[in-house]
């Protein structure tokens, strides 16, 4: 059963996140937790990278058919929102393949506001993913999805979008 | 019917508050002064989105009369609704949907930050996502405040009307009543009216850097969280709720 529970974890760790599928649920982080409850029966754990992703249903579903795909039976797939995600948990492959894909990946992130407080961001230069100039800057802080904003190059002079660190 | 449990009641109050002012954001794609506008109201109207689907969820959950997030949100009438009055405003020009975003993100950030100790596990779970996400929210009408309100002789005028537009709906914001205050002596929610001084101190810089006046007014009323509204509530429940009540429960 051990060997069982490891193919089928590396085939949820597989499935392509909807909107970026260069990188996985795993190497987004996004993946928490495969295992069998007290009854045996499979647990997926996920977490959203923010909480109105509308990816979520999609990757929801791509689990359950990737569950059916290794003739794991029935998935129960269950979403947690604490620990809050963090761009932190996106690993150095998903990182790797963010960049390669023509996305930043991000920096640390900023430490929460206190209450009152106004934070002071200290935004480290982001690095352009087609020609790597440190040399850019931002358009927005928002950008094609809850998760990115919108940066240019001024060497390259193209724009590109960057993973939000959080 | 029997009475709604008091945690129930409470979570419907911050849900509504996020899907109503999620909706009212959302009228400005397509219209909004800049296409990067655009896409920022739209992505601070899903961080809301995803927060009031928590809230209205989990209200439907501690209720425990099998409504779901879609019952809560589609098929109740304005009088049904618990949210302030600042959120359901018409947008009005960019500046005073500026001025808005200002208040209330500073409001839910202070708030978010507080729910995140309570001893209810859900609420502190919503909290601590949320406050990643508001905090973009503040830092960004704070930028455009800033902006317009030391921007052109036009822009300050038009940020420093958006401001006095949206004061009188200030003060609702941190009113409490008798059964915030109890689930707040339990350490499940937040007295609104702790979350006023943080608030003050944030709001009265940014103003002061913006060079704009903050406004000597009248207080409106209020009563949101009693389901008293005002008439732009109806207006926008009904192209909220069109599709679902002439449709029910389809899917697609």
């Amino acid at each position: 059963m051990m060997t069982d529970l490891a193919l089928i974890r590396d085939m949820v760790a597989r499935v392509p996140d909807p909107e970026i599928p260069v990188v996985s649920i795993a190497d987004l982080g996004i993946l928490r937790d495969v295992s069998l409850d007290g009854d045996g029966l499979l647990q997926v754990t996920i977490t959203p990278t923010y909480s109105g992703c509308p990816a979520m249903d999609a990757i929801r579903r791509d689990i359950t058919d990737a569950c059916e795909r290794c003739g794991a039976g029935e998935v129960e797939v269950r979403t947690v929102l604490s620990p809050p995600w963090t761009s932190d948990w996106i690993t150095e492959e998903g990182r790797r393949k963010l960049r390669e894909f023509g996305i930043a990946p991000p920096g640390r992130p900023a430490a929460a506001p206190g209450p009152g407080r106004r934070s002071v961001p200290l935004a480290l230069s982001v690095r352009c993913p087609r020609c790597g100039s440190p040399d850019t800057r931002r358009l927005s802080e928002f950008g094609s999805t809850a998760c990115k904003a919108l940066h240019a190059c001024n060497a390259c002079l193209e724009p590109f979008d960057y993973f939000k660190a959080i | 019917m029997s009475e709604q449990p008091a945690l129930a009641s409470y979570a419907l109050r911050l849900g509504d508050d996020a899907l109503i002012l999620a909706q009212r954001l959302s009228e400005w794609i397509s219209r909004a002064p800049q296409l990067e506008e655009d896409v920022a109201m739209a992505n601070i109207a899903l961080d809301l989105l995803g927060q009031a689907r928590a809230l209205l969820t989990y209200a439907g959950e501690v209720e425990g009369m099998g409504r779901s997030e879609d019952d809560l949100a589609y098929f109740r009438d304005d009088r049904q609704y618990r949210n302030v009055h600042i959120v359901e405003l018409a947008n009005g020009d960019f500046a005073q949907t500026t001025a808005r975003q200002l208040a209330f993100s500073s409001y839910q950030l202070e708030m978010y930050l507080a729910l995140r100790r309570s001893r209810d596990l859900t609420l502190a779970g919503v909290a601590d996502k949320a406050v990643k996400e508001v905090a973009y929210h503040r830092d960004h009408a704070t930028q455009w405040t800033l902006r317009l309100g030391d921007g052109t002789e036009e822009s300050h005028r038009r940020m420093q009307a958006g401001i006095e537009r949206v004061w009188p709906h200030v003060d609702e914001m941190f009113r409490s009543d008798p059964l915030e205050q109890a689930l707040a002596a339990d350490g499940l929610a937040v007295d609104a009216r702790d979350l006023r001084s943080g608030w003050d101190s944030y709001v009265g810089a940014v103003l002061r850097e913006a060079t704009l006046t903050r406004p000597q007014t009248w207080t409106a009323p209020g009563g949101g969280r009693q389901g008293l509204h005002t008439e732009q509530l109806g207006y926008l429940l009904g192209e909220m709720q069109y599709l679902a009540r002439s449709h029910p429960y389809s899917g697609w």
